[in-house]
């Protein structure tokens, strides 16, 4: 792999950049992989990135019907942070921003990660109980996180409406200084450089269609373009579709798929250097550095599979976002897209085994696995190469849904993403 | 924005007058204290999350405030048909697609 550097950038520019080496290549697969993945997002090249690297798993691959980087991962906002309430869940998310804060350097890749911090806000009594208990229990998990008052807020982003007379007047939030954003693009051709470099095969425009089951075991993969390739083990790693996947296999999971829409404006100069999310009037938003407002919300209540949601809760969205910030009502918007997301009964991921021996499972981040992505993949990598599942996932397990040791995020991490 | 048709009101709707409201068909196992904690937990939270025609739950929260069903599209969102609970739900085969 050529390293990229300033020197690199240097020397390319004198030859008007007409040499640089592609950034990954594009194999014909091998009949047989130790390890399949199934699921180019962030994600799925994480894990093949992580087995190959910290696990030396010789044979790869991971299979991508569409581009890398083309689902969820090239459509999410970028929000990173690890203030969640419950141990397990903040302990998991607290690892992926650990990962996050060297990332660029240890894939040789500038994903633009930026501790811009991020704001919780608090707009009722209830509200402010549950933010005060959410960073009480963050620092006795060694996460950062303080309790703003009004003026506070005021102070970080002097443009936020903070008057009394608004429908539901701010009282308060919780800030991470540590969390932000990061270029979601960049995730996936990261940590897809390093992985092919390490030897990972990477499969674009190549459909999972079913498995080869012998038993309760899985042998390997059917695929729309290279007919079957055999596996010792297969991961899935498929967000939107993990249901379509369970189902290949024969069984279901506790996940129903959302749409979840977000929206850009056009470019304006920088007015907002943080992240701004609120549950109470459910919007969230914060400002790219090419200088559009990044703007999203809840999903729509109905299950989709079409990537794309309806009207009603891009207005509502809007709406709570004018509330907060009355100068954007100028503001025109460019472009509006959806996701579909695997959103779990406990909003937290499903990481480990299946009912299928040696096929696993990696789904359910819902709206939020993108601040996860570091962090997921090399936990999964660690399940998958290993007999034992890692410590920080074991509560992550489909077990928990006959056990009822559920993970309850929902109301707790203050807001999804 | 999907319009639903509701069958209780017998007309079509805009869809914030409704809330969605999962899974249609559903049964709640008759005797929960006999069951195992894999039927009970089956029962609570795995579904079939079906890319293709779902029969669905709604409720017309601004209209009849009733419970009806839906056979809806999950991948291009088109409503093929509404029923009223406890009805026949249409044979999927028979909508045409
Ligand atoms: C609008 C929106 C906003 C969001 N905002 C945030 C946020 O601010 N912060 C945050 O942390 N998270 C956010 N999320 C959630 C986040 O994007 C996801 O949790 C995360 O990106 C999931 O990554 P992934 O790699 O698992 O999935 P994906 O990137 O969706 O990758 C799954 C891949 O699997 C492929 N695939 C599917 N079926 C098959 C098959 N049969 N064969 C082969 N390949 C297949 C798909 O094409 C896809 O590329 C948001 C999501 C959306 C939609
Ligand atoms: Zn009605």
């Amino acid at each position: 792999m050529q390293r990229y550097s300033a020197f690199s950038l240097f020397k390319h520019a004198l030859s008007h950049h007409q040499h640089w080496q592609q950034a990954w290549r594009n194999p014909e697969p091998k009949p047989y992989y130790d390890i399949i993945i199934v699921g180019g997002g962030g994600h799925g090249l994480a894990t093949a990135y992580y087995l190959a690297k910290e696990h030396n798993i010789k044979r790869i691959a991971v299979l991508e019907k569409g581009y890398l980087g083309g689902g969820n991962t090239g459509r999410n906002t970028t929000i990173v942070r690890s203030n969640y309430l419950w141990d397990e869940a903040a302990q998991l998310y607290e690892h992926a921003l650990k990962l996050w804060e060297t990332l660029s350097l240890e894939l040789n890749y500038n994903v633009m990660f930026s501790q811009r911090g991020v704001l919780n806000l608090g707009h009722t009594l209830q509200d402010m109980r549950d933010i005060e208990r959410r960073v009480s229990a963050n620092r006795l998990n060694g996460i950062d996180g303080e309790v703003l008052d009004p003026a506070g807020i005021k102070k970080i982003v002097p443009l936020i409406n903070t008057s009394k007379n608004t429908r539901y007047p701010i009282l308060g939030a919780s800030w991470q200084p540590r969390g932000g954003v990061a270029r979601h693009d960049a995730v996936a051709w990261g940590y897809a450089r390093a992985a092919d470099a390490l030897g990972v095969d990477l499969l674009q425009g190549c459909g999972v269609t079913g498995f080869d089951l012998a038993g309760d075991q899985v042998k390997g993969v059917q695929t729309d373009r290279y007919g079957t390739l055999g596996a010792g083990r297969v991961g899935c790693v498929v967000a939107g579709n993990s249901s379509v996947l369970a189902g290949y296999a024969g069984f279901e999971l506790p996940v129903e798929s959302h749409p979840l829409q977000a929206l850009v404006s056009e470019p304006i100069k920088p007015v907002l250097d943080t992240v701004v999310m609120s549950n109470q009037v459910h919007g969230y938003i914060s400002q790219s550095d090419k200088g559009d407002l990044v703007i999203g919300a809840g999903i729509d209540s109905y299950t989709g599979y079409g990537q794309r949601g309806s009207l009603p809760v891009i207005e509502h969205t809007l709406a709570a976002i004018l509330e907060l910030f009355p100068m954007f009502s100028r503001v025109p918007m460019n472009r509006q897209w959806g996701g579909i997301v695997d959103t779990t009964p406990d909003a937290c991921p499903i990481i480990g085994k299946s009912p299928v021996d040696n096929l696993y499972f990696n789904c359910g981040w819902g709206t939020g696995g993108f601040k996860a992505t570091p962090g997921s993949g090399h936990v999964f990598a660690g399940c998958l190469a290993e007999q034992e599942i890692p410590a920080l996932a074991k509560p992550f397990g489909l077990d928990r849904f006959y056990s009822g040791a559920l993970v309850d995020e929902h109301g707790a991490a203050g807001v999804a993403h | 924005m999907l319009r639903i048709y509701c069958p209780i009101c017998e007309e079509a709707r805009d869809e914030p007058e409704y809330h969605y409201a999962g899974q249609a068909h559903i049964v709640r196992p008759s005797d929960p204290d006999q069951c195992s904690d894999q039927e009970w937990g089956e029962y609570l939270y795995f579904r079939s999350n079906l890319r293709g025609l779902h029969r669905e739950m709604w409720y017309h929260a601004a209209g009849c405030r009733k419970f009806f069903n839906v056979l809806r599209d999950t991948q291009s969102h088109e409503v093929k048909a509404s029923y009223r609970l406890g009805a026949t739900p249409p044979d999927q085969e028979e909508v045409r697609l």
